[in-house]
């Protein structure tokens, strides 16, 4: 349990000490909240049924920081961990594996946690966005997104030869994902041909949940988009849980 | 004393390639135990088996009393490991490495005074990526003895160090041993193992050839003692022969290699060349050590 604790507090010290990595999980969102926001402002718009454009970006790049820290940091810390043999000096401690698992999942969520606390803290003081839902509700659908890409993330560091094909791979699953979702390109903007497609990319259920959520509205209106999650985090989990290599 | 790891009829392949075929030994409690052999002999495949970390083909493996497979998680409380390949994370700092694997045990000892043993004192604020490699071996030591284990295997214990740095981690290594612990190592230095295990199984090709100290297998292999000097080509080689001892002359242009056993031949050599007054220069002596033992064994030099 000790180490555990210990394990996780410095995961976290190391993640903050990775310069790329803690600004695209932390800094990236509100950047981009700041200069799109400078650009259209938060004016009341009939596209976003009467909310402003900074309204809805909230929720929208939640996304986008699930599916970077899930697709982009997760496999890449995972598989080089596991190529320079940083997994198999655990492994000869009595450490349990699933505590160092534990401890890896916890240390990521925490770290997505802080994107989306300064996310909303950007909106709120610069834009004063508007926040409609119930906490807890938001808060469940924010933890089933995020353990879905997260699982979807170990399944391409266990079916990854390396660290290098993993970080390909991930980037090449997240970048489009990233502009098809309505995670940074609002979803009302899109094309007609491309929402069509884009409607089944993970990714865009995660943002359908969130921006739903956000504005208060029911889980029951969400019943594909659940689904479609709950089935990325339980395939994506077994898979995963099967390819994980320790070196 | 009793005993510490005790392996019998040990396999392991990787596809095709048979790396460990075969292997029986024990390690005593309180010895150091050196497993030394040319590379891709089977030393780490053997050690990582005992250690639990690969799963061995056929073969048992007790290691202080318990199952590496079965009790692994009881047993990797109690022993020290040092891997030869690994490495931490590259911004994780000495003492942070230190506090972080010491908190896996429920007993430790104080990292601080660890890092003073090995010389790594003023890198403790040092990250893992800006340490030398004789550093990281150096913290990966320290890592292993965290624990007080009762056990600790180092393998390739002194690679990438520098004749200084080697010759204080043999100390450490005795330390270790005096205070009761066990300790079972691999190397490819024959030097080494002489001069710091109690005993040693020389490995090759997956089996072991040879098990003994190394004052035993250097004395079952019978081999001479070599007085090697330069001098001049006009030397009568058949004077030679009359010191005390000798059993064969050899010359290479100015080289000449006198081979024999007994205390007498050193002496007898220069006092034969002293009297008839035929200049030599660089005389020195070579003991039979264990690089005799292997080439015996083998047939081949351990290194090329
Ligand atoms: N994980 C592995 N997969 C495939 N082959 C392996 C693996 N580990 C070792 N081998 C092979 O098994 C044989 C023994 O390797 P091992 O690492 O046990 O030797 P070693 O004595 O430790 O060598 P070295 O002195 O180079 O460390 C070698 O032929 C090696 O190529
Ligand atoms: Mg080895």
């Amino acid at each position: 349990m000790r180490g555990l604790l210990k394990l996780t507090l410095t995961q976290m010290k190391l993640y903050l000490r990775e310069p790329v990595a803690t600004f695209f999980t932390i800094f990236f969102a509100p950047l981009m909240l700041l200069l799109f926001g400078a650009i259209y402002g938060n004016e009341p718009s009939p596209l976003f049924g009467g909310r402003g454009s900074m309204d809805v970006s909230v929720p929208s790049y939640i996304g986008l920081i699930i599916v970077t820290v899930g697709l982009i940091g997760l496999p890449i810390g995972t598989a080089s961990a596991r190529e320079h043999g940083v997994l198999r000096r655990f492994r000869a401690t009595p450490l349990h594996p699933l505590a160092y698992i534990v401890s890896d999942i916890i240390n990521y969520l925490l770290m997505t946690v802080l994107g989306v606390l300064l996310l909303f803290l950007t909106g709120k003081l610069v834009f004063n966005v508007r926040f409609e839902g119930h906490l807890l509700s938001v808060l469940g659908g924010f933890l089933l997104g995020t353990l879905a890409f997260f699982a979807l993330g170990y399944l391409v560091a266990g079916l990854a030869p390396t660290a290098r094909t993993a970080q390909t791979v991930g980037m090449v699953l997240a970048y489009p994902m990233m502009f098809l979702s309505g995670a940074t390109i609002p979803w009302e903007i899109l094309p007609k041909g491309i929402k069509a497609f884009a409607q089944y990319i993970p990714l865009t259920y995660v943002v359908r949940l969130m921006r739903g959520l956000w504005f208060g509205d029911a889980w029951s209106q969400y019943g594909t988009e659940v689904a479609a999650l709950v089935g990325c985090l339980l395939v994506g989990g077994i898979v995963a849980a099967w390819t994980f290599r320790w070196e | 004393m009793g005993i510490a790891v005790e392996v019998a009829d040990l396999y392991k392949s990787y596809g095709s390639v048979r790396a460990v075929d075969g292997v029986s030994f024990t390690v005593e409690e309180g010895e150091i135990f050196g497993m030394v052999g040319p590379n891709g002999a089977g030393k780490t495949t053997t050690i990582e088996c005992v250690e639990g970390l690969r799963r061995p083909d056929r073969g048992t493996v007790r290691v202080l009393g318990l199952d590496p497979q079965r009790d692994g998680y009881e047993l990797r409380r109690r022993i020290g490991v040092q891997l030869q390949q690994t490495a931490l994370h590259p911004r994780l700092k000495v003492w942070e490495a230190l506090d972080l694997f010491g908190s896996f045990y429920p007993r430790r000892v104080d990292g601080n005074s660890l890092l003073e043993q090995l010389g790594l004192a003023d890198k403790r604020n040092a990250p893992f990526d800006k340490l030398s490699g004789g550093q990281k071996q150096r913290l990966f030591i320290a890592l292993a003895l965290i624990n007080d284990p009762e056990l600790v295997f180092l393998d390739e214990l002194t690679t990438g160090l520098d004749p200084q740095a080697r010759r204080a981690m043999w100390d450490l290594v005795r330390d270790v041993r005096n205070q009761g612990k066990t300790v079972f190592l691999t190397t490819h230095y024959m030097e080494e193992a002489e001069r710091l295990c109690d005993r040693v199984a020389i490995i090759d090709h997956g089996k072991i050839v040879a098990l003994d100290t190394p004052e035993n297998l250097i004395r079952s292999l019978g081999a001479e003692q070599r007085v090697v000097f330069s001098a001049d080509k006009r030397l009568d080689m058949g004077m030679l022969r009359q010191a005390p001892g000798v059993t064969r002359v050899e010359r290479v242009g100015e080289r000449v290699v006198v081979y024999g056993k007994g205390e007498g031949l050193v002496s007898g050599v220069i006092g034969l060349l002293e009297r008839a007054e035929v200049p030599f220069r660089d005389l020195r002596t070579e003991q039979p050590s264990l690089e005799d033992v292997f080439l015996a064994l083998t047939g081949r030099e351990m290194r090329e």
